[in-house]
């Protein structure tokens, strides 16, 4: 029986991307559907009724929310190939550790540099890069976060990479001198097959950005 | 080689009771320390845990997993031939870390401001409070444990909150049972067994440990 895959969307979600890579890298095919998060679907509402949120993942008729748990949720139904986790119960822990890290220190950061201004948008940028840098130094040398292979963190760091450009000229500043690793493993992730075929145009982000900024700081 | 179990906490800690739950589930031998959040953090702790400083941390073997709910994933994964947390299946995995997410975003900080807040705050944290408790209790529906048969994933992380209840409804001035007798009856059910028993503190000294908070931080 074939699946039936459904994935419910905003284009430029930082969570939304993460579930679109992870289909992808497993080579699943899906449909995928828009949501206007100023009118909200039926489909998600019902899908979502406690967060009404995107992404949800609908896998045969059943809703998977919550962006991570729906990549491990990828990750183990299409357990063949490509897995996301290590497979040692400490890596994973650490893996998701550093998922953990990423979802409660560099998002609230990332969110006021566009949300804020003057000196509340000079701490957000200080908070920002306090958190790549631990992030850079948990990377170390190796190529992506799990290692040799593209996989659970990296995943979790894409939406990030995406918006970097989109951050720097909201705020006025430059990554690539303070974390010039991470810029360099996020230049690496963003060429890669899944990635580009999943990611909007960095234009349009950054089109997007200055457009929801208006609205936050008047 | 035997392993070395430690565990870093702080006895009212909602997150370190699961820690402590699952342990036991498992018949995992352990060395509990105490720390002393208030005062003086352990050179052990800002070692083991250099990024949020938090309880509390599981230390295995010389190593530590930092976070309640990765570790009663670790402990899971590593003790898996005995009383498995989490459902062998996909989507209710994914069904359990939803609402184990659901309980850390909303529950823990509206629990907070049902005794740090006063007045219209208060009791707008009082309401809302007894709304995620109807959900959880509308996703236990007719099931003793959240789990299904057995007590699993979902109950260790909501049942610490349990022993908050009484200080939650003391200090906020209202009432749980009323409208989640189904939630309080699994409560009661989850108390009955022995690693729960022994890890949730007596709520007298929730009470306690908040008037505690209260003058510390100054709140009336």
């Amino acid at each position: 029986m074939a699946d039936e895959v459904i994935l419910l969307d905003f284009w430029p979600s930082v969570f939304g991307i993460r579930a679109r890579i992870a289909l992808r890298e497993k080579g699943v095919e899906f449909e995928y559907r828009e949501e206007n998060l100023r009118d909200k679907s039926p489909l998600l509402l019902q899908m979502n009724p406690v967060h009404k949120k995107i992404p949800v993942l609908i896998h045969n008729g059943k809703p998977v929310c919550e962006s991570m748990n729906v990549v491990q949720y990828i990750d183990e139904v299409w357990s063949d190939r490509n897995p996301f986790l290590p497979s040692g119960p400490y890596q994973r822990s650490q893996a998701r550790f550093w998922v953990d890290f990423i979802d409660t220190k560099l998002l609230k950061p990332a969110d006021n540099l566009w949300q804020t201004k003057g000196e509340e948008q000079e701490i957000a940028k200080k908070e920002y890069i306090e958190a790549l840098k631990i992030l850079e130094t948990e990377l170390g040398d190796k190529p992506y976060f799990g290692g040799d292979t593209f996989g659970f963190v990296d995943i979790a760091m894409i939406g990030y990479y995406s918006w970097f450009e989109a951050s720097e000229k909201l705020a006025n500043f430059s990554i690539e001198p303070e974390c010039p690793i991470l810029m360099a493993a996020a230049k690496r992730c963003l060429q890669r097959e899944s990635v580009v075929k999943s990611l909007p145009d960095s234009e349009k982000i950054l089109a997007f950005a200055f457009k929801i900024r208006k609205i936050y700081c008047v | 080689m035997t392993d070395e179990v430690i565990l870093l906490n702080f006895w009212p800690s909602m997150f370190g009771m699961r820690t402590m739950i699952a342990l036991q589930e498992k018949g995992v031998k352990y060395e509990y320390r105490e720390e002393d959040l208030i005062n003086n953090k352990s050179p052990l702790l800002l070692e083991m845990n250099p990024i949020h400083k938090k309880i509390p941390v599981l230390i295995h073997n010389g190593k530590p997993v930092c976070e309640s709910i990765i570790q009663i994933q670790y402990i899971d994964e590593i003790w898996s031939n005995k009383n498995p947390f989490l459902p062998s299946d996909p989507y209710q995995r994914a069904q359990a870390l939803f609402w184990a997410d659901f309980i850390d975003k909303k529950l823990y900080v509206c629990g907070r401001k049902t005794w740090s807040t006063k007045g219209e705050e208060q009791e707008a944290a009082t309401k809302e409070i007894l709304e995620i408790l109807k959900t959880l209790q509308s996703e236990l529906g007719d099931k003793p444990y959240f789990g299904g048969d057995e007590f699993g994933f979902l109950d260790i992380a909501l049942i610490g909150y349990y022993s908050w209840f009484p200080a939650y409804q003391k200090f906020g001035n209202f009432s749980i049972e009323p409208e989640c007798s189904k939630l309080m009856a699994w409560g009661k059910r989850c108390m009955q067994r022995e690693s729960v028993a022994k890890s949730l503190p007596d709520s007298e000294k929730v009470g306690g440990f908040i008037l505690q908070l209260k003058k510390i931080y100054g709140i009336e």
